[in-house]
């Protein structure tokens, strides 16, 4: 079995299970957040229990539209709020919150080994840490709150293997970025991915959530990273409970494989108006940009931060640009302070704010007008995404993204001075 | 249950951000969704949407974000139901979980094109272009699926589920 497989296995209570099966898995983590959890009430309600499964395994963040940016997104969060110190569940609120997807591994929340379901599309990124992490929607959440578990078909696993050196400026984001313009958007459609090789096995535990994260982005359930020293690394000192270390077998079926030389591919930007319409660095020309977004469930890890840094440190934001920087926890945002980037960051020109989704999903915290032009180390670059729909946004990576705020054009570190 | 309405058709990767844009997503209630269903797509679809209605679209149709609003939206919109040639894995889910009604069928898609008037049958899974005359057959729905549509979806099926216990 593949390590999803072993995964799913474990947590149905079956010896084996194979694509195609449907079983109901036991979840270890149900998680929602402030735009998802409203209608995941709604229906859990409608269930007729008056308890969650487990209050200590069940997470609300608050991180979409958050601190508030409406009367009607504080009713929104005020109602989940309510409902988290009613039943006593895992709670993250103002002053405390993080982009979810960067919390929960942080604080030890989500494990190797573990089934985690959430309200958001982008919870696959646990599976940087060998989780089997998949979004639904609040129906299913409400579902897995009242019982702790949910049904699901085993996926197919595709495996993605990277071998070669990283180029300067190359990072995660570049190699998943890469990916989904070879495969399509729908190119692991249902499938659970699974990224090896000796490429992944130096990177590091950032440049592999955020490869996780954008599974999602080539339409699979999950994407999945083999536990090794790293992931033990990371994961030890905060680890809130026991946690089981799948493997792979050396027998498990793939569905696909994929191999790529990583030291051929160059840093790699998203156009308008899909994540897969990808060209290298190399063949971007001039495209001009009014806004550079740094931050997000994709790149908002301290890792990102410093190399935005390295970046910014000692230039200015061109003056026709406005780059907006967000750290993606509290604890990311203190240790940036501890090291002097949110400074070099300010100095820059850049403007840094307290951890939130906002402008990724187009909600707050810099929304373009019709006609403008982002870069953002973010994941989707859909019509409409980050503002008006006449608006457009092309992903990158955090260098690209702070090399491009200086230069007021789509560019790399390279060319600056 | 029998569907019979106009068809609005779209094209692959229709992402959940267009079936209802994030800045509306401050409430919940479907009705309000609505208001601004596909807008970001199509201007003209909240205006001259009429109950009964069938989205057309092609391949990967609800990629992106797990929002439930947005099958919500097409629900409250009058939509009766999606056909594509594929779903996004997490809209396919909400849209039986909501009971919005879903089919996949390649060939149907090919051969029909906006404003073409569609006939349903949900339970056989049989769809007929009645503008053009033609008949196509969508993929069955798996077996564990039309339980839980039968039960009237997931809440209900939930519902009977923890009362056997």
């Amino acid at each position: 079995m593949t390590l999803a497989e072993k995964i799913l296995a474990a947590h149905c209570g079956a010896k084996e299970v194979s694509p195609g099966d449907l079983v109901s898995v036991k979840a270890d983590v149900v998680l929602a957040n402030d735009i998802t959890a409203p209608l995941a009430l709604r229906e859990f309600a409608r269930i007729g229990v008056d308890k969650v499964f487990d209050p200590k395994r069940v997470v609300f963040v608050a991180d979409h539209f958050v601190p508030n940016k409406d009367i009607k997104s504080a009713e929104q969060v005020k109602e989940i709020r309510e409902f988290a110190r009613h039943h006593g569940i895992l709670w993250y609120d103002v002053g405390e919150m993080g982009i979810e997807h960067v919390l929960l591994p942080e604080q030890g929340i989500v494990l190797p080994g573990d089934v985690v379901v959430g309200a958001d599309s982008h919870t696959c990124t646990y599976g940087a840490l060998g989780a089997f992490a998949t979004g639904m929607g609040s129906t299913d959440i409400a579902v897995a709150m009242a019982t702790g578990e949910i049904w699901m078909k085993v996926p197919p696993t595709l495996r993605f293997v990277f071998d070669g050196r990283l180029q300067p400026w190359v990072s995660g984001k570049d190699l998943i970025l890469y990916t989904i313009g070879q495969i399509g958007v729908d190119g692991a459609l249902y499938a659970s991915m699974e990224f090896a090789g000796r490429a992944i096995d130096r990177l590091d535990m950032a440049g592999r959530f955020t490869i996780a994260n954008m599974a999602i982005e080539a339409g699979a359930k999950a994407g999945l990273f083999a536990l090794d020293d790293k992931t033990m690394e990371y994961v030890r000192p905060r680890a809130r409970r026991e946690f089981v270390a799948y493997q792979a077998d050396g027998d498990a079926r793939y569905a696909g494989v994929f191999e790529y030389d990583a030291s051929k591919i160059e840093p790699q930007i998203s156009f308008p108006h899909l994540p897969s319409n990808t060209k290298p660095i190399s063949a971007v020309g001039n495209v001009a940009i009014d806004q550079s977004i740094i931050g997000s469930c994709t790149n908002g890890r301290l890792e990102d931060l410093r190399v935005a840094a390295q970046v910014l440190k000692g230039r200015k934001v061109h003056r026709y640009v406005r780059c907006i920087i967000i750290p993606g926890t509290q604890t990311v945002y203190m240790q940036a302070l501890r090291e002097g980037l949110i400074e070099a960051f300010i100095e820059a020109g850049a403007a840094v704010s307290t951890p939130t989704c906002g402008p990724c999903l187009g909600g707050h915290m810099g929304i373009m007008a019709a006609g403008e032009r982002a870069i953002s180390t973010t994941n989707r670059n859909f019509v409409g995404r980050m503002g008006h729909v006449e608006s457009e946004v092309y992903l990158s990576n955090p260098a690209i993204a702070a090399a491009s705020a200086v230069l007021g054009r789509i560019g790399s570190p390279d060319e600056l001075a | 249950m029998n569907i019979n309405g106009k068809v609005w058709k779209y094209g692959a990767n229709v992402d959940t951000d267009v079936i209802i844009p994030a800045r509306y997503l401050n409430v919940s209630d479907p009705r309000e969704l609505a208001k601004h269903c596909m807008e970001d797509i199509d201007a003209a679809f909240v205006r001259e949407v009429r109950q009964g209605d069938v989205i057309v679209a092609t391949t990967n149709f609800g990629c992106g974000s797990s929002r439930e609003h947005a099958p919500l939206s097409i629900k409250a919109s009058g939509v009766s139901c999606v056909v594509a040639k594929s779903f996004a894995r997490i809209f396919y889910r909400n849209a039986i979980n909501i009971g919005l009604p879903i089919l996949e069928c390649e060939e149907a898609i090919d051969m029909t094109d906006a404003g073409d008037v569609i006939e349903v049958d949900l339970a056989s899974g049989r769809i007929t272009n009645i503008t053009k005359g033609r008949d196509f057959q969508a993929k069955p729905y798996p077996e564990f699926m039309l339980k839980i549509m039968a039960a009237g979806g997931l809440v209900e099926h939930t519902r009977a589920a923890l009362a056997a216990r």
